[in-house]
């Protein structure tokens, strides 16, 4: 048994900072990673065992104990619980005998439910295996069941191959991109190749100076000034550094980067090769998510290209000295791995932990190496200012958000997916690009955006108005907003890595309040008690994930104050009936106060 | 004989041992002193089974394992200013708890059926429509109205019941010194 992981670790040189990758193979051959496993895994590495268990504890796609040979792991994101998820994985519990959580008695099925798999514009979807279901219906479940008993691979699995490069021998997915409007920046071609050749003939300072003066700020959230923090990384001192582009995209709803990856790769390279060339770094990684495996062989093929070109390896367009590799590293289904200190964690083969900023990565960051983490589109960008240069793209968006933002819209519109707007484009006109006019509420940038009610319909995307890393997610009025919050922050509990206290009992709290509120136990002083917390864990939480964790709440606190004072003047009541419910059936009347309970009522 | 009203208090035992009660009588030659004070009504101190008048205070022993239970805490509910759970049962659902991880069938088709001293030839289930019903779950107090204090303890002692009584009687806060509420 021991063999294959020796034969693992021995691939991987034995190296610890690349244990992602060794306990995920082992995931993938085994179903699990036994403690038998971590133990020969320890001492091949030259580790303790526990650093093997912490790793592989921590992330969702990674197990001690058997997930199925054919793991089903379906998306309970919001969207694909409104797209009907609930009754799909009914269909699978019927269709498998297995209540979800857990595996069939003979090993070849699991089921389980996963966040945002990035299909919410063709939701309900699942991973099964590595491969993404869209648009699941549950009459299509014992089929699906069956072609699975019988071939024991999902590959089998039937499928219409999507669009653009879905179709691609190497991916042959039936993911759809749903690009619904295309842009001048990242959704247009691009001349393959030119802005490597262009970067090399530039000195580094000036792709420097002309990012920093196209006003590129980051894609992926928190949009901090691009051009500064490639420079700060240029002048670090360090023999080695690190490019990493953050394809961890988790928020839930978004979807754009998986577009992106999908039909232009090789904008996203040329990106990092720009970067590597402006701060002088010899080694990218591009960071996947493990929920995009699927284009994990279709990538590694773009960069071979990239490499058969001469536009990565060594001397890169011919420049001698200019050397830069990337190697793609998968995650493993954890949605704090989007924050850049935990991805940078887990490229070096730990638990996806966030770490304390300062040092900040530009001065210390992958294996203590001055290290830039960008989000997908922003490399996209990076190609693009390159080629048209920093005024050209100044003159797109608004003055202090140059550019276009791509969006990823879904929930209750006729049109979901992928759009590209320029900067200042006001919600109503996303609105009615993509065809929803009975919107109650819109969500931007996901869970830790905020949401915005129909008077706010005129305000624009812009970092000076409503930033968003790209999700927008529409809310019709037939959705039970306060049902969606309490939605949203089990995804919270649920994905908080569990270091620091106010995020770790921040969210659950909120989540019990909420819940009590939607059961009728508020109280007046909840309401307090949920805007202290909120302010607590913005100002306490040690990353991103804390310090936002709480605006489903605040953000409806504030736009939709009703859905909470609904609740708290809501008479409270205990459901007898429901209580008593077996008891009846075994003495077969039901309880004699019920008449009188419903007298108080 | 005085004239002025006296606050009244009632007291009950929901799915509880009755040893919170025990330790209220463990207050001892106080309860002299408790009686100067306070009137008892609905309670089994006194025996009175059903409330005579509206009552300041209201101490709840044990949770609610049936519907009789959920009934007559509503009760208490609506006939008292403030009410408190006193122990662990009222607190947590405590030992009765305990069968909230097995269903409800099964606890009684264990005790009603194939427990090892049962005799029961025709494997009947009570069904009287007199006999209260269970609750899927043993819930603690807070889980069926709204509770105002908790006292912990199980039981609570003698000395911590007598505080929080004086100091509730008196509008003062409750003071429990560390010694009072250090259970290890």
């Amino acid at each position: 048994m021991s063999d294959p992981i020796v034969t693992i670790c021995e691939h991987y040189h034995r190296d610890r900072s690349r244990l992602m990758d060794i306990v995920r193979e082992v995931q993938a051959r085994q179903g699990q990673v036994s403690p038998e496993a971590e133990a020969v895994i320890a001492r091949e590495l030259g580790c303790k065992p526990v650093e093997v268990q912490s790793t592989v504890s921590f992330y969702a796609f990674l197990s001690e104990r058997p997930v199925g040979h054919i793991p089903i792991r379906l998306c309970n994101d919001v969207v694909d619980r409104m797209a009907g998820a609930a009754e799909v994985a009914r269909a699978f519990e019927r269709e498998l005998g297995i209540p979800m959580g857990s595996v069939t008695g003979d090993g070849l099925f699991g089921l389980h439910w996963t966040p945002c798999i990035g299909m919410s514009d063709q939701a309900p979807a699942a991973l099964i295996g590595d491969l993404p279901v869209t648009r699941l219906r549950p009459e299509d479940v014992p089929e699906l069941v069956e072609i699975l008993r019988l071939s024991k691979d999902p590959h089998a699995i039937p499928r219409e191959v999507g669009d653009g490069n879905n179709a691609h021998p190497l991916v042959r997915s039936m993911v759809h991109n749903n690009i619904r409007r295309s842009g001048p920046v990242c959704l247009s071609p691009w001349p393959r190749g030119e802005a490597v050749h262009r970067a090399a003939a530039m000195d580094p300072r000036e792709i420097l100076e002309t990012i920093g003066t196209s006003g590129l700020r980051g894609r992926g959230g928190a949009a901090f000034p691009t051009g500064m923090k490639w420079r700060f990384a240029a002048q670090a001192p360090g023999a080695r550094k690190t490019v990493i582009c953050n394809a961890d995209e988790g928020e839930p709803g978004t979807f754009k980067d998986r577009v992106l990856l999908t039909e232009q790769a090789g904008m996203v390279v040329e990106g990092m090769i720009i970067a590597a060339r402006a701060i002088g770094a010899d080694e990218g990684i591009l960071y996947l998510r493990g929920e995009y495996e699927y284009l994990r062989a279709f990538l590694e093929s773009v960069l071979q290209e990239y490499r058969a070109d001469g536009l990565l390896g060594s001397s890169i367009a011919g420049l001698g000295g200019f050397d830069f590799d990337i190697r793609i590293q998968m995650g493993a289904g954890a949605y704090v791995c989007g924050e850049e200190t935990a991805l940078i964690s887990s490229c070096e083969g730990r638990r996806g932990d966030p770490r304390n900023k300062p040092p900040f990565p530009a001065q210390k960051g992958y294996l203590d190496r001055p290290t830039i983490v960008n989000n997908v589109e922003t490399f996209c960008c990076a190609t693009r200012i390159v080629l048209g240069g920093a005024e050209w793209f100044r003159s797109l968006g608004t003055e202090s958000s140059p550019g276009t933002k791509l969006l990823s819209v879904s929930g209750d519109c006729e049109r979901p997916g992928v759009y590209e707007f320029e900067f200042g484009t006001p919600l109503s006109s996303v609105l009615r690009a993509v065809q929803a006019d009975d919107a109650q509420a819109l969500l931007v940038g996901g869970p830790s955006g905020q949401f915005v009610q129909e008077a706010g319909f005129g305000r624009t995307i812009a970092f000076d108005d409503l930033g968003t890393a790209g999700a927008v997610v529409v809310f019709d009025h037939s959705r039970d907003l306060l049902e969606i919050v309490e939605q949203y922050m089990e995804f919270f509990c649920e994905e908080s890595c569990g270091y620091c206290t106010p995020c770790r009992f921040g969210n659950e709290v909120i989540l019990q309040i909420v819940h009590r509120l939607r059961t009728g136990w508020g109280k007046p002083e909840d309401l307090d008690l949920l805007r202290e917390l909120g302010q607590v864990m913005r100002k306490a939480s040690r990353c991103g994930l804390g310090q936002t964790s709480a605006n489903p709440v605040l953000s409806t606190m504030d736009q939709f104050p009703h859905i909470y004072e609904s609740q708290i003047a809501r008479p409270r009541g205990f459901d007898l009936a429901a209580a008593t419910s077996q008891a009846e059936a075994l003495a077969g009347h039901p309880s004699r106060h019920l008449e009188k309970e419903g007298d108080h009522a | 004989m005085t004239t002025a009203v006296k606050p009244r208090i009632a007291t009950v035992s929901l799915a509880g041992c009755f040893g919170c009660h025990m330790s209220l009588l463990d207050i001892d030659e106080r309860l002299l002193d408790l009686v100067e004070i306070v009137d008892f009504d609905r309670s089994p101190i006194d025996d009175i089974k059903t409330f005579t008048h509206r009552c300041a205070i209201g101490l709840v022993e044990g949770g609610c394992a049936n519907d009789e239970n959920v009934h007559v805490l509503e009760e208490f509910r609506e006939n008292c200013d403030i009410l408190v759970s006193i122990g662990e049962c009222a607190r947590t659902g405590g030992i009765p708890a305990l069968r909230n991880s097995i269903p409800l069938a099964e606890c009684l088709d264990e005790a009603y059926r194939s427990g090892p001293t049962v005799y029961n030839p025709t494997g009947t289930l009570p069904t009287d429509e007199e006999l209260p019903l269970l609750l899927n779950r043993v819930v603690p107090c807070h889980e069926v109205v709204r509770i105002d204090y908790h006292v912990m303890g199980c039981p609570p002692s003698a000395e911590t019941l007598w505080q929080v009584l004086t100091a509730l009687l008196s509008n003062e806060k409750v003071q429990l010194p560390y010694e009072l509420i250090k259970y290890d």
